[in-house]
């Protein structure tokens, strides 16, 4: 990671202004997102416009010429373009055809992509933002920092500072005033400039029509009063029919600001009379940059799903303690993220895309349907290809993936007073990290391993076995986890075997972009858990599952190595997280738990991988309610604990601050105990607990039933 | 339909009234022009763009009233207080007006006014936005508009404010009496 990157990142951290706001909103959005869907299926309206989307993206060029023809014969001239700088000359031509020396402009991302206005000022024309956000930031001599909010990092002290100087009049801080003041500052040029210049929401094909959206009305006024109307849209806005633009306005503000409709949708789909009775030049620019090689990228063409509403940046952990200008200069975030490894170039993204967690929060609420975090572990992998891995990340994933040495090194460590404070390689383990230790503690590496106790452990005749895996927290720092998962099992009448030659899952590797290391891992692992005949492979760390379940196919599949699918579906058919497996077990009746105790109060943490990939959350906490646990949600409850993996290790700036924020959630419950169901989540938890005061006790769901189970 | 429209409109600070006849609408209207202290001057005076609902009405008796103008260019509506315009449709799940747009001094009285009273035939109220495309098409509109509330912002510290470049408030104003637009 590059130094001025993380000075950036420090920076946005440290920034008080920032986060609070941020924080503030991402906060409020997810209540109001939710009313403003109140009545609404949204897996029903996602899965129309993915399918709408989907099938726009599949026909770009097709769409963008029955545009051109139905725009072009209303009257309206259609330039079309894959090139930025075409679009840049289009405009500046037409300005000096037509005598411009002022643009009115109404917020256009697509604008904001290619740098236009810096090109017309130099060409000696004005180009004046005209939303709000966008004037502030433009006065400042700024970037956007959110799609939707572009100046949400600036506090109404520093708006006012700048509107003084534009007035030449000492303003207060009174958002109303300032906001009248943006109002009669700006009027002039709404009325004298000869040109408007506006993006789209949306593109319909078969009208040749433009949709704009706006909540202050600039849009309608950059549309209505220059006589020169010049809209620049990206292919990607297409959609095929007139009727789309509903279902896409259904979810479009829902999603964005939670509103059920912006103030003013204009619909414009020919030219208009201007006052002078003469008809408005209505140029419209389709720019394609690199849209139409994404679409046809088997991985990347979803991401043109996308209909902006910056919903994954409201959502995102990461997102409300950075801010955009992390990202970069034009678009910021999940999708950012993407588009900008596109429209701009990948290695752009080279430091931006280790900035996602791999929470999966954007995935849950992205109304295009877009998997960000997938695609943004395929832009990993495309550095790797393109870059190759670091050195040092090279000479680890070469031990993980030797079992033997792996396993030797960590039973090392575990001999060595302080292990982790010297020594090359070992303090590099994602998992286990010697530098990181502010706020929060880490494990001690267990004296003795899962895989040694095991051998001690006398289990009573089963008529079913299951294959434990155990992964690599559970079986050298917290071995007592997979002791209780087994006096549980046993109860139920299943032994549990444990398969010795099995090692990482991977993900390490997996989620550094490393896919040939991780395909190497999965072998191993399911070469050691297919050995023998077993009913279930159980693991009680919810990313090995994900890893056992899904990822191993995907690692084949992305490349290429289908003959080892059939073996890889086989594992995954067989493999099952402890929660589900106990609840299912207790559902029938092979396992039962004390009755009417009264345990008192508990909370709940969700962790990313249970809740967003495997589906898993009312299971725990029904096992838990059953046990006499009595169950008080925490606000938040499956926002990511800033865990991560190795994320908390290099990104330990943000993983701190997210952590904080889920101890405090945790602490306002008043509950004494927190469960959760991953290993991970327990290491950053409980570490975090450990150094803070008015600890909470931190446990694995495993380890509180293994006490409530009869028998 | 009327109270689930009037109740989103409210929702997003929209003023809702109805009236069974024109006469009603307009006794209103004359009323809050006077109760705004319309005036003939630069910044006080009314504007009313060219809509179905002044062609049943004696168009010299409302010349006469000080402050309202019946025409429309972009200097009188710059200078305004308050534009009104006709708006052929209502949708009840969100609270919005619609209608074709195209003509230029409609626009203009709703935009760049500070208040905005848009006249709707309340038989014009449909159930959402779904409908609304299937009776108004680009094949008759070159600017289809829709409006939902006053003018709004949030982009200092997020805090909601109306009014920023187009009208702070938005006076809906319901005539059972003036038909359909079909």
């Amino acid at each position: 990671m590059g130094t001025t990157f993380k000075e950036s990142i420090h920076q946005a951290v440290n920034n008080a202004n920032l986060t609070g706001a941020l924080g503030a909103f991402s906060e409020a959005y997810k209540v109001n997102r939710a009313r403003a869907y109140e009545g609404i299926d949204f897996e029903e309206l996602r899965g129309r416009i993915a399918e709408l989307k989907g099938n726009a993206a599949a026909h770009l060029d097709q769409l963008a010429e029955q545009f051109t023809r139905n725009a072009e014969a209303r009257g309206a001239k259609v330039f079309r373009t894959s090139d930025p700088a075409a679009v840049r000359e289009y405009i500046l031509k037409v300005a000096q055809e037509g005598g411009v020396t002022r643009i009115a402009k109404s917020k256009s991302m697509a604008t904001e992509e290619i740098h236009l206005n810096p090109y017309l000022e130099k060409a000696g024309i004005e180009a004046g933002e005209t939303d709000l956000g966008e004037w502030i930031i433009q006065l400042a001599g700024q970037t956007p920092s959110h799609m939707v909010m572009p100046a949400i990092h600036m506090t109404r002290q520093e708006v006012a500072e700048l509107f003084s100087k534009e007035v030449n009049e000492r303003l207060s801080s009174d958002i109303p005033r300032l906001v009248k003041v943006a109002r009669e500052q700006l009027r002039p040029l709404f009325l004298e400039a000869e040109m408007g210049i506006s993006g789209a929401n949306i593109a319909v094909a078969e009208t040749g029509s433009i949709v704009l959206m706006t909540n202050e009305g600039n849009a309608r006024l950059v549309t209505t009063l220059p006589r020169i109307h010049v809209a620049v849209v990206g292919i990607e806005k297409l959609v095929a029919q007139y009727g789309d633009v509903a279902t896409i306005l259904k979810a479009l503000p829902r999603s964005a600001t939670a509103q059920l409709l912006t103030s003013y949708v204009s619909i414009i789909s020919g030219p208009t009379p201007n006052d002078d009775g003469s008809q408005k030049e209505l140029h419209i620019i389709l720019m394609d940059n690199r849209r139409s090689e994404m679409a046809a990228d088997p991985q990347f063409r979803q991401a043109l799903q996308c209909i902006r509403c910056a919903s994954c940046l409201n959502v995102c952990p990461i997102f409300r303690l950075v801010g955009g200008h992390v990202f970069g200069k034009v678009y910021t975030g999940g999708i950012g993220t993407i588009l900008t490894a596109w429209f701009d170039e990948l290695k752009k993204t080279e430091d931006i895309q280790g900035l996602c967690i791999q929470c999966g929060a954007c995935k849950d609420v992205c109304p295009g349907k877009i998997d960000i975090p997938e695609l943004i572990m395929e832009i990993r992998r495309r550095l790797v290809k393109e870059q190759g891995l670091p050195l040092m990340q090279q000479a680890i994933y070469s031990v993980v993936n030797n079992r033997r040495l792996f396993h030797g090194m960590l039973r090392a460590a575990s001999l060595a007073a302080k292990p982790f404070t010297s020594g090359g390689f070992l303090r590099h383990l994602p998992l286990f990290l010697a530098d990181l230790t502010d706020k929060r503690s880490l494990p001690a590496i267990a004296a003795e391993p899962f895989r040694d106790r095991f051998r001690k452990i006398k289990q009573p005749p089963c008529k079913e076995k299951a294959a434990f895996y155990a992964g690599c927290l559970i079986d050298f720092a917290y071995p007592e986890m997979g002791e209780a998962l087994i006096s549980i099992l046993n109860k139920a009448g299943i032994e549990v075997v444990f398969p010795d030659e099995q090692t990482c899952c991977g993900a390490p590797a997996r989620y550094s972009g490393a896919y040939e290391v991780a395909a190497g891992n999965a072998m191993d692992n399911i070469k050691a858990l297919l050995a023998q005949e077993v009913q279930y492979v159980v693991s009680a760390c919810p990313t090995c599952t994900v890893a056992l379940q899904h990822e191993f196919i995907r690692d084949f599949e992305s490349l290429g190595q289908t003959e080892r699918l059939p073996r890889a579906r086989e594992l995954s058919a067989r493999t099952v997280d402890f929660s589900t497996l106990v609840k299912q077990l207790v559902d029938e009746g092979r396992l039962t738990l004390q009755e009417g105790q009264q345990l008192g109060a508990i909370t709940y943490h969700d962790s990313c991988h249970l809740k967003r990939t495997l589906q898993v959350s009312q299971q725990p906490r029904e096992l838990l309610e059953k046990a006499g646990y009595a169950l008080t949600e925490m606000f938040e409850c499956d926002t990511c604990c800033g865990m991560g993996g190795s994320y908390s290790m290099k990104l330990p700036e943000i993983s701190g601050p997210i952590l904080q924020r889920k101890l405090h959630n945790i602490r306002q419950t008043g509950a004494p105990v927190v469960a959760m169901d991953c290993p991970g989540c327990v290491m950053q938890i409980r570490g975090g607990f450990d150094q803070a005061e008015g600890g909470v006790q931190v446990k694995h769901t495993v380890e509180l039933l293994a006490e409530q189970v009869k028998g | 339909m009327f109270e689930q429209f009037k109740s989103k409109a409210e929702g997003v600070s929209a003023e809702v009234h109805r009236f069974a006849t024109r006469f009603g609408a307009l006794e209103f209207i004359i009323g809050f022009l006077q109760g705004e202290g319309v005036a003939d001057r630069p910044g006080s005076y009314a504007i009313w763009a060219a809509c179905p609902f002044l062609e049943g009405i004696e168009r010299q008796s409302l010349q006469q009233f000080a402050g309202l103008k019946l025409e429309v260019t972009r200097e009188l509506a710059a200078a305004a207080k308050i534009g009104i315009s006709q708006m052929d449709w209502a949708l009840a799940d969100t609270g919005t007006l619609a209608g074709d747009s195209s003509r230029l001094d409609g626009r203009l009285a709703s935009t760049l006014t500070g208040i905005h009273i848009a006249l709707v035939p309340t038989s014009g109220i449909l159930p959402d936005m779904p409908t609304l495309l299937t009776r108004l098409h680009p094949d008759a509109s070159n600017y289809i508009a829709m409006i939902t509330g006053p003018s709004r912002t949030a982009d200092i510290e997020r805090v909601l404010t109306i009014g920023v470049h187009g009208p702070s408030r938005l006076v809906i104003v319901f005539c059972d009496e003036l038909g359909g637009t079909e």
